[in-house]
C-alpha cells in the first residue's frame, strides 16, 4: 500500500510501545501543536521562549517524566520509551533550542537524585519538577569539554563550606538557571578527584555572560565564572571525589535522548522535503519524479529507518536494566550523521526556499553541529566504542 | 448528577483521507485514529462539571472496535471515572447507536447525556437527536455553553443568525459544539492512573440490540478536484456567468 512520507510514516512501528505510550504521544503532540509550534520561529528569532512554558510543561507531566512521585514526578508505569516519545514529539516542532532549554533539568537533576543527600533532593527536585525553578549542568570548561577527567574548577573545603574558583562554558540555560549542578575538582588530578556541587546561581561571586551561537537561539548558553564562591558543604552531591561515575552515568542517558531527537529532526527534514518534492514542478514534472531527487528521498528514508531500529533496540536494552555504553556511543553518532545527511539533502531539495529563514529545515541545518559535538562529540563517541571493543 | 458521555473512535482530523481503490469506503489501514473532537469537548465539559461539584460520576461509553478502548482510556485520563465498551466490528450508524445508547441509559440511569454534535467521519449529526427522541427526553443541541440552574440545564445553542438559550428539565441529552470549551491534555500521571480505572467490555447482544447496518453504501468517491478560478473584468460579466454558467441566479 502506498503511504506518503510524513513524520509518522517515517517511523517504524515499535514492538516496545503500548497504549500508554500512544496516549502520551497524543498528549505531547497536542501540547506541541497548541503551545509550541505556532511560536517557534518568533521565539528563535527573539532568542528566548517564555519561562511560563516550563510550568505548562510540568502540568502535563513532561518535566516530571521518569522522576519519582516523592519529588513531584511520574515514574509509576513509565519507561524509557515514554521519555523518547517526548523527545521525538518535541523535535517535531523543528527547533532544537526549545528542547535544550525546556528540558535542561534532564541533565542537571539526575546527578542530585542519583547521588545527593535526601535533604538536597527534597529542597531542589520538587520546584524543578514543578517547572518553577531551572537547573543547569556545568561540566565543560574553556580549557576543554571532551576530556572531562581533566577539568580545573576547584572547590576547597574550609570548615562548613567549599570555596569555588574556576570557569564553565557552553552551559545550556546557564543564564536563566536558579541552580547549577557543577563538576568541580576537590581532590588530586584525574577522574578520581572530581565531585559534584550544587551551587545556587545567586551566590556572591557567580557571574555569567551569554554566548551568541550558530543555532539553538531560543535556548540560552552561558559562560559562568566562580570567584571565591562560598557554598555550604551540605550542597555536596554524593561523596567527595566520587563524581566522575555520576558524570559518565548522566552522559549515557543524555546520548540516548539526543539520538531520539536527532532522528526525529531527520524525519522532519524528510517529511518537509517530500512535501516540497511532490508539489514543486521543474522541467515539466514534480521534483519527486526526477530520479535524482526521488533517490535522495529514498536514501534519507533508508538512513532514518536504520537509525530508528538501532535506537529502539538500545532503548529496549536500557529498559531491561542494561547500559550498553559502546552501543549508545555509536547510536549517538549514527543519529547525528543521519540528521546531518537528511538536513543536507532536504536543503538541496528545497533549493533557495530552504536557505530562507523561517522553515524547519533551515533551522535544523544550523543545529546539526551541536548535535554532533554536544553530549560527547562524534570523535569521542567513536573512540569510546573502539576502547570498549578492546582496540 | 451522573453523566454519561459517549465517545467515538474516528480517523484523526489531521489525516488526509484516501478512498479505497474499489470505492467501497475509505482506507483505514495504518491510519491514525483518535477520539472524535466533538466528543473530546463533551468529556471536557463533563470533567469540568465534576470539578465544579455539579456532577459526581462520569461514565464514558464507546460503541466500536476493540481498539476503541484507547479512546475510552483517553477520556478516563482526562478525568472520567469508568468506561464501557460495547464491542462491534460493524460499521456503526446513528439509529443503531442511538438504540443501543438508549438501552445503556436505561441501565446506567444518568441525569445527563453529553455527546458530540456529530462525528467527523460520517458527519451525520443525528445520534444525539435520535437518542433524545427514543428516550422521550428533552434535548439541547449544538451547545456553546451549559449551565445548571435550579435543577434545570440551560444550554446556549449556536444557531443560524445567533445564539439561543433553552432550559431543559432533567434527565436530558446535550450535544456539544466546537466553542463550548478547549479540551485539556491528558497528563502523564493521569494516563497512568487511567490504566487502573474500570473498563467493562460488552456485546450489543447483552442489550438485545442488533447493530446490523440499515444503510447500503453504493459508492464512495473523492470530492471533485477544485479547478483554478477565473478573474472577471466587470460586474456585468460576473452576473452573466452566475446566470448562464453557474445557473445560480
Ligand atoms: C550549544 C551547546 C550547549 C552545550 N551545553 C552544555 C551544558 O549544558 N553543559 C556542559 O557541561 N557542556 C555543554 N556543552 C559543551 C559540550 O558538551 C562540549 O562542547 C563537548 O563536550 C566538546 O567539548 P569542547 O567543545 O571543549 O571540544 P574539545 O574537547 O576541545 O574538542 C574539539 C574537537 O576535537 C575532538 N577531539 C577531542 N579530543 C579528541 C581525541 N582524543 N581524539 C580525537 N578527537 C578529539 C572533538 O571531537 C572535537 O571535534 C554545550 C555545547 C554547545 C555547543
Amino acid at each position: 500500500m502506498v503511504r506518503p512520507l510524513d513524520f509518522d510514516s517515517t517511523r517504524l512501528p515499535s514492538p516496545h510501545t503500548g497504549e500508554s505510550h500512544e496516549a502520551w504521544r497524543r498528549t505531547v503532540r497536542a501540547f506541541v501543536d497548541r503551545e509550541i509550534a505556532p511560536y517557534v520561529n518568533e521565539w528563535d528569532e527573539r532568542g528566548e521562549f517564555p519561562r511560563a512554558l516550563h510550568r505548562k510543561a510540568a502540568e502535563i507531566g513532561l518535566i516530571g517524566l521518569g522522576y519519582p512521585e516523592d519529588y513531584g514526578g511520574t515514574s509509576d508505569g513509565v519507561d524509557v520509551f515514554h521519555s523518547l516519545i517526548a523527545s521525538e514529539e518535541l523535535a517535531r516542532a523543528g527547533a532544537g533550542g526549545l528542547i535544550a532549554g525546556l528540558m535542561t533539568h534532564g541533565i542537571g537533576l539526575p546527578p542530585i537524585l542519583a547521588l545527593g543527600p535526601e535533604a538536597l533532593k527534597r529542597r531542589i527536585a520538587p520546584p524543578v519538577l514543578a517547572g518553577e525553578k531551572l537547573i543547569a549542568l556545568c561540566v565543560t570548561e574553556p580549557s576543554g569539554g571532551s576530556d572531562v577527567a581533566r577539568l580545573k574548577t576547584r572547590a576547597v573545603r574550609r570548615g562548613d563550606v567549599y570555596i569555588v574558583n574556576g570557569e564553565k562554558t557552553y552551559i545550556t540555560t546557564g543564564m536563566r538557571a536558579d541552580y547549577l549542578t557543577v563538576a568541580v575538582r576537590t581532590g588530586g588530578d584525574g577522574a578520581g578527584g572530581l565531585s559534584f556541587l550544587l551551587i545556587e546561581a545567586d551566590r556572591k561571586g557567580v557571574s555569567r555572560a551569554p554566548l551568541p551561537k550558530m543555532g539553538w537561539w531560543m535556548s540560552d548558553t552561558a559562560s559562568i565564572r566562580f570567584d571565591d564562591v562560598e557554598v555550604p558543604a551540605e550542597n555536596l552531591i554524593g561523596a567527595e571525589n566520587q563524581g566522575f561515575a555520576g558524570i559518565v552515568a548522566n552522559f549515557n542517558m543524555e546520548r540516548l535522548s539526543m539520538a531520539a531527537q536527532a532522528i526525529a529532526f531527520a524525519r522532519v527534514c524528510l517529511a518537509d522535503a517530500a512535501d516540497w518534492a511532490l508539489a514543486r514542478e521543474t522541467f515539466g514534472k514534480p521534483l519527486a519524479k526526477h530520479q535524482v531527487i526521488r533517490h535522495k528521498l529514498a536514501e534519507m528514508l533508508r538512513s532514518v529507518l536504520a537509525a530508528q531500529a538501532f535506537l529502539d533496540h538500545c532503548a529496549w536494552r536500557v529498559k531491561n536494566g542494561v547500559t550498553p555504553v559502546a552501543a549508545l556511543a555509536l547510536l549517538k553518532t549514527q543519529a547525528s550523521r543521519t540528521m546531518e545527511f537528511c538536513a543536507r539533502e532536504a536543503m538541496q531539495i528545497l533549493g533557495g526556499a530552504g536557505f530562507i529563514r523561517g522553515c524547519r529545515v533551515e533551522r535544523i541545518y544550523r543545529e546539526v553541529r551541536v548535535m554532533a559535538i554536544g553530549g560527547g562529540s562524534e570523535e569521542i563517541m567513536l573512540d569510546l566504542a573502539a576502547r570498549q571493543s578492546g582496540l | 448528577m451522573k453523566l454519561l458521555v459517549p465517545v467515538k473512535r474516528v480517523i484523526d482530523y489531521n489525516v488526509k483521507v484516501r478512498v479505497k481503490s474499489d470505492q467501497s469506503g475509505v482506507d483505514l489501514a495504518n491510519v491514525k485514529m483518535s477520539m472524535n473532537p466533538f466528543d473530546e469537548i463533551a468529556v471536557e465539559e463533563a470533567v469540568r462539571m465534576k470539578e465544579a461539584g455539579t456532577a459526581q460520576e462520569i461514565v464514558v461509553v464507546s460503541i466500536g472496535p476493540e481498539k476503541a478502548q484507547d479512546q475510552i482510556r483517553q477520556a478516563l485520563a482526562m478525568g472520567a471515572d469508568r468506561g464501557l465498551l460495547v464491542k462491534t466490528e460493524a460499521e456503526t450508524e446513528p439509529l443503531g447507536v442511538a438504540t443501543l445508547l438508549k438501552a445503556i441509559v436505561e441501565e446506567e440511569k444518568p441525569d445527563l447525556v453529553i455527546m458530540g454534535k456529530q462525528a467527523i467521519d460520517d458527519d451525520c449529526n443525528q445520534t444525539g437527536q435520535m437518542l433524545a427522541a427514543l428516550l422521550g427526553w428533552p434535548q439541547g443541541t449544538f451547545a456553546s455553553k451549559i449551565e445548571k440552574k435550579d435543577g434545570e440545564i440551560h444550554v446556549t445553542r449556536e444557531i443560524d443568525g445567533g445564539l439561543q438559550t433553552v432550559s431543559l428539565k432533567l434527565p436530558a441529552v446535550v450535544t456539544t459544539d466546537l466553542r463550548l470549551n478547549e479540551p485539556r491534555y491528558a497528563s502523564l500521571p493521569n494516563i497512568m492512573k487511567a490504566k487502573k480505572k474500570p473498563l467493562d467490555v460488552k456485546d450489543p447482544s447483552d442489550y438485545g440490540v442488533d447493530l446490523k447496518p440499515r444503510l447500503e453504501v453504493l459508492k464512495v468517491t473523492e470530492p471533485p478536484k477544485r479547478e483554478g478560478g477565473v478573474k472577471v473584468e466587470t460586474v456585468a460579466e460576473l452576473v452573466d456567468k452566475l446566470k448562464n454558467e453557474a445557473g445560480v441566479l
